[in-house]
This record gives C-alpha cells, sequence and structure tokens, in this order.
C-alpha cells in the first residue's frame, strides 16, 4: 500500500542548526494496517508525517502509494489520497465557511461551476449525525462557532468522506480535553474499522498505542527503532515498551508528557 | 438649497457611487474573501478605463466592456503569477504591476496622458437613445451603473457558491488547511485575481464613459477610497450571506459618495477626497484594534491613580 524506501531529510542542511528529521528510513504499511506511533519528541514522527503527505520533498528515498511513485508529487495532488489531521483543532476546517459548504470542500462533488446537489445536503446531514454532537441541526452555522473537539471530529468526517487511501493522524486528540479527546477517539476508530481504512496515527499515550491498531512502531532521532505486530504486540504491555526503548535507543524515554499518561 | 439640486445630488452620488461600487465589488472577492490586499486596484482601474476609451472612440461602445475586462483579467494574472509562482509578496506584486501599468495605460492611449470622448457614442449615450421619451429619461446614467453592478453581485453571489468559489474563500479563509487539502492555492489565487481585476477594469471602464475623458490620473487613489467604501459597508451589512455582504459593499460605497458629496456642500475643497478615504480606512482598520487596547489602558490608569492614592 504504502511503501517508503530509504527516506532522509535534514532541515537547514549546511548550517549550525542542520538537524537529520529523518534518517534513511523504510516503512512498508500493508492495505488496511492501522498503525499507532511512539516516540520521543523531535523523533521524526510529525516529519515522517510531512515527507509522507508532501508539505515538502524528502532529501533522497522513495515513496510509493499504491504502485504509484509520489516522491515528487505535489502536496495538494497527495491530498486526494491522503488525509491527515493535525493536534491543533483549529488548522483542519475554515471558520469563516459554514459546516455544509466546508464539507462541500471536502466531498468536492461535480465540477469546478457546480454548487452543493440536494442529495450532497442530505448526506452530509446522515454523516454528522453519526457524530452524536446535533451539528446536522448547525449545517449553516460558520465552523467558528463550534467546539475544539467538534471541529476536529468535524475535521475527521471531512478527511474521511471520501475514503482515502492513507489517514494520517498526528496527535489529533492531544489538544482536546480528556473526554473530549476520548470521544474523538471512539469516532476514530469507529470510521477506520468501518471504512477499512489504513491509517497511521501519532500518540503519546502508551496505552493507547497497544490498544488500538494491529501494529506499533517506535521512533527515535528519525530512525525505526522497533516495529512490533500480531501476538507478539499483544503481549506487549507499556512496561515492557519503555523498556524496549532502552534496550533499542541506549537512553530512558525522555518525554515527560508520554511518561504521565501512560 | 432648492430640493431639485438635493435630487440631482444625490442622483450623481448614486451614479457615482454605483460605478465605484464595481471596484469596491473587485475587492471584496479580493480584500474580503481572498485575503490579498490587491495593490494594483489603481492602475487597472486606470487600463480599464484607457482600453475601453480607446476601443469606444474607434466607433465600438458595446465592444469596449469586454476588452476592458480582458485587459483587467490580465493584468490580475499578472499579479497573481508573481505572488504564487514567483516568489514576490503579494503587497510588492501588487505596487510592481501598479507601476508598470502606468506606462502600459500611456500606450494605450497612444502616447498622451488624456483621452476625450466628447463626441464618442458610449454606453450611456446608448441608453439615453434608447430610453428617450420615456419617464425614466433622466435617469440613463444611473440605469446603466445599475444593471453593471446587479450583473455582477449576481455573478458574485452564484460563483462563490461553487465549488471553486468555497475553495477560493477557503484560501483566504484558512490558508493552513488549504495547504494541506486537494485545493491548489495557486489556482484559486489566480482566478480569484483574474475575476476581482476585471470587475476593477469594468468599474475603470464605465466611469471614463460616463465622464467621457480619461486621464492617468483618473484611478490614482482609488484602491483606498474603495477599501474605505468596503468597511462602511462591512460595519452595516458585514454579517450573513454572500448576497448581503455583497450588497452591503455597494451600500458602503454608496454612503461614502453620499458623505463626500455633503462635505463638498459645506464648501470641503475636492482635493481633500482621498486624506477622507484615507482618514476612513485608518478608523475602520484600527478602531478594533483600538478597543481591544482599553483595558488594559484603563487597568493601567487605574493602577497609577490607585498608587498616587496610597502614597497620599
Amino acid at each position: 500500500m504504502l511503501r517508503i524506501s530509504h527516506i532522509s531529510k535534514t532541515f537547514n542542511p549546511g548550517t549550525v542548526n542542520a538537524k537529520l528529521a529523518i534518517d534513511d528510513l523504510s516503512i512498508h504499511v500493508e492495505k488496511g494496517d492501522f498503525i499507532t506511533i511512539i516516540g520521543a519528541n523531535g523523533a521524526g514522527k510529525s516529519t515522517l508525517f510531512g515527507a509522507i503527505s508532501g508539505s515538502f520533498i524528502t532529501d533522497s528515498g522513495r515513496i510509493e502509494l499504491d504502485g504509484k511513485d509520489i516522491t515528487l508529487e505535489p502536496e495538494f495532488k497527495r491530498a486526494r489520497s491522503i488525509g491527515r489531521l493535525f493536534q491543533d483543532p483549529m488548522r483542519g476546517s475554515a471558520p469563516g465557511m459554514s459546516i455544509e459548504e466546508n464539507l462541500a470542500l471536502a466531498a468536492g462533488h461535480g465540477g469546478w461551476l457546480s454548487s452543493v446537489s440536494r442529495a450532497d445536503k442530505k448526506m452530509f446531514r446522515e454523516r454528522l449525525s453519526l457524530l452524536n454532537m446535533g451539528l446536522e441541526d448547525r449545517m449553516q452555522q460558520p465552523v467558528g462557532l463550534l467546539s475544539g473537539g467538534q471541529r476536529q471530529a468535524l475535521t475527521l468526517m471531512m478527511a474521511t468522506i471520501n475514503p482515502p487511501k492513507l489517514l494520517l493522524l498526528d496527535e489529533h486528540t492531544a489538544a482536546l480535553d480528556p473526554a473530549t479527546a476520548e470521544k474523538v477517539l471512539e469516532l476514530t476508530t469507529q470510521i477506520v474499522d468501518g471504512g477499512k481504512l489504513t491509517c497511521m496515527m501519532v500518540t503519546h499515550n502508551m496505552q493507547t498505542a497497544l490498544e488500538l491498531g494491529n501494529r506499533t512502531i517506535m521512533m527515535d532521532h528519525g530512525k525505526i527503532i522497533f516495529d512490533v505486530s500480531g501476538e507478539e504486540r499483544a503481549r506487549l504491555t507499556v512496561a515492557d515498551l519503555l523498556e524496549q526503548f532502552k534496550t533499542a535507543s541506549g537512553k530512558a524515554l525522555d518525554n515527560d508528557r508520554m511518561l504521565l499518561t501512560r | 438649497m432648492s430640493f431639485s439640486s438635493i435630487l440631482s445630488l444625490g442622483q450623481t452620488a448614486l451614479e457615482l457611487g454605483l460605478i465605484s461600487s464595481l471596484t469596491v465589488l473587485a475587492l471584496f472577492l479580493s480584500y474580503s474573501m481572498l485575503n490579498v490586499c490587491d495593490l494594483s486596484t489603481d492602475g487597472c482601474f486606470t487600463l480599464g478605463a484607457t482600453v475601453g476609451a480607446v476601443v469606444a472612440i474607434a466607433g465600438h461602445p458595446y465592444l469596449a466592456i469586454p476588452c476592458a475586462m480582458i485587459a483587467g483579467v490580465t493584468s490580475g494574472f499578472v499579479t497573481a503569477l508573481l505572488q504564487t509562482k514567483m516568489g514576490i509578496d503579494s503587497l510588492l506584486a501588487g505596487i510592481i504591476v501598479n507601476t508598470a501599468l502606468y506606462s502600459v495605460n500611456i500606450a494605450v492611449m497612444g502616447n498622451s496622458s488624456l483621452l476625450n470622448m466628447n463626441k464618442t457614442d458610449t454606453v450611456f449615450t446608448k441608453m439615453k437613445d434608447l430610453l428617450d421619451s420615456t419617464f425614466l429619461a433622466g435617469q440613463y446614467r444611473v440605469i446603466v451603473a445599475m444593471i453593471a453592478v446587479a450583473a455582477v453581485i449576481l455573478f458574485l453571489s452564484l460563483f462563490l457558491r461553487t465549488r471553486l468559489g468555497l475553495a477560493i474563500r477557503a484560501t483566504g479563509n484558512n490558508p493552513d488547511m488549504v495547504r494541506s487539502s486537494s485545493i491548489n492555492p495557486v489556482f484559486t489565487t489566480i482566478v480569484g485575481l483574474c475575476i476581482s481585476n476585471s470587475f476593477t477594469a469594468l468599474s475603470g471602464c464605465l466611469l471614463a464613459q460616463s465622464q467621457r475623458s480619461v486621464n492617468i490620473d483618473i484611478g490614482s487613489g482609488m484602491v483606498t477610497i474603495a477599501l474605505a467604501s468596503l468597511l462602511i459597508g462591512n460595519a452595516f451589512l458585514g454579517k450573513g450571506r454572500i448576497p448581503v455582504r455583497a450588497a452591503g459593499a455597494v451600500l458602503g460605497a454608496f454612503l461614502f459618495r453620499v458623505v463626500y458629496t455633503i462635505a463638498l456642500r459645506f464648501n470641503m475643497p475636492a482635493f481633500m477626497l482621498k486624506f477622507v478615504s484615507s482618514v476612513i480606512v485608518i478608523i475602520a482598520i484600527s478602531g478594533p484594534y483600538l478597543k481591544s487596547q482599553v483595558p488594559l489602558l484603563r487597568r493601567r490608569a487605574e493602577n497609577r491613580s490607585g498608587r498616587r492614592e496610597e502614597h497620599a
């Protein structure tokens, strides 16, 4: 499905601030995989997502999605097959436009000069009602009036309204309060399982990393240092994961947020 | 002042307001929707006026309108290209194009800075002939302007609801979102600026035909005047659906002209127009900011007086 071979990326090359953010990284993601990704701050998790979705072009290596070479494809073209959510709930929708208009943009049905069809409006309503947030009755309201959790749920819907080949979730619940985060996470699994989507999710919650999905990878210094799935993963505990990190990277996991939320 | 002279002043304000409101609608698209402050507006307005005048003088008053608009599209395309594909800041791109257009406009007028259309057929004289001896005969100028404004508002209302229109609005509303979506911001910016500049040029073309002359300064200060009108309109009809907000832009242009006309009656010299429009823009944009600073200033003042009391 997604085949990444030997990609590297250095930011600010040739300066004192040069940082090797991705270091000769390779991974193969199977169709239907739900991969959780953990790692300390600055390990390269978000950079990996940036490389996959085309926020920047990698210095070397090759990225293939569904058999197609996308290494040099611009971001907006990749976005047709890759959905992406960020930590900031304000980033994924246009606050001055209504819920309906945001969804219409995400759906992208019809030609450039067509407006939202009645069938689409009905479909939006039905999909929104699945969120159980009452948004289906607020279709004409500007998105700026929604709460962070509602907005992130809407963004999730927008990213998956046309099932993407790959869904990238970058700590998309980290900025929400615990109860809302729980709810959005629940919606995420619902949508990913329901649509049999291929998904990669960065999380700082070790427990979540082990509970959700079918495969977990751990990153450090721009490399994948641990990759586990199947039965071995089923037996794994958070304590094992921390131990694993220590042996693989030669140091203790120093992410406070991560340790506190275990 | 007699009733009839008030009426005729009101009519002049309405006519000029409607014609300049086409530029305000252009800024409604570029400034309010796309969030680009298009500083090529002055030059583009003049471009529309000169191209329209040259074509009208050649004997084609109707053809003058599409020609002027196409010239506007070209100018908008260049401005958009500079800021999306060539790494030039959007304000600077507008200023550069504006400067270049000065030469272009002189060239269009045949190495002259003034064109006279006293004996030329214009869309206004055509309309006058058409309405001759009907009860609307005296209103022909306002009617032409009104048709143009209605057409542009109708176009904007429909266009901004289409998928392309929504994409243009999103580009201005949340660039972060658009960058990581399947919308190509280069494409939406180019389309948006082409359309908005065609309205600006139409505005210039109609003003030239209405006053039957063009000079190279016809568009100078237009961007500030239009921005002032847009912000006045926003204050009244800034919320709600697109057609309402577009109508607000036109209302703003009309109110601006009314205030200006009244000020002239009170012996404000005509050359103050641009000064007044600058002041309005300053107030409208900095007003909300200054208002947000009031609590801070009040607390500081309270603190100071409180300390003085302690010392006493």
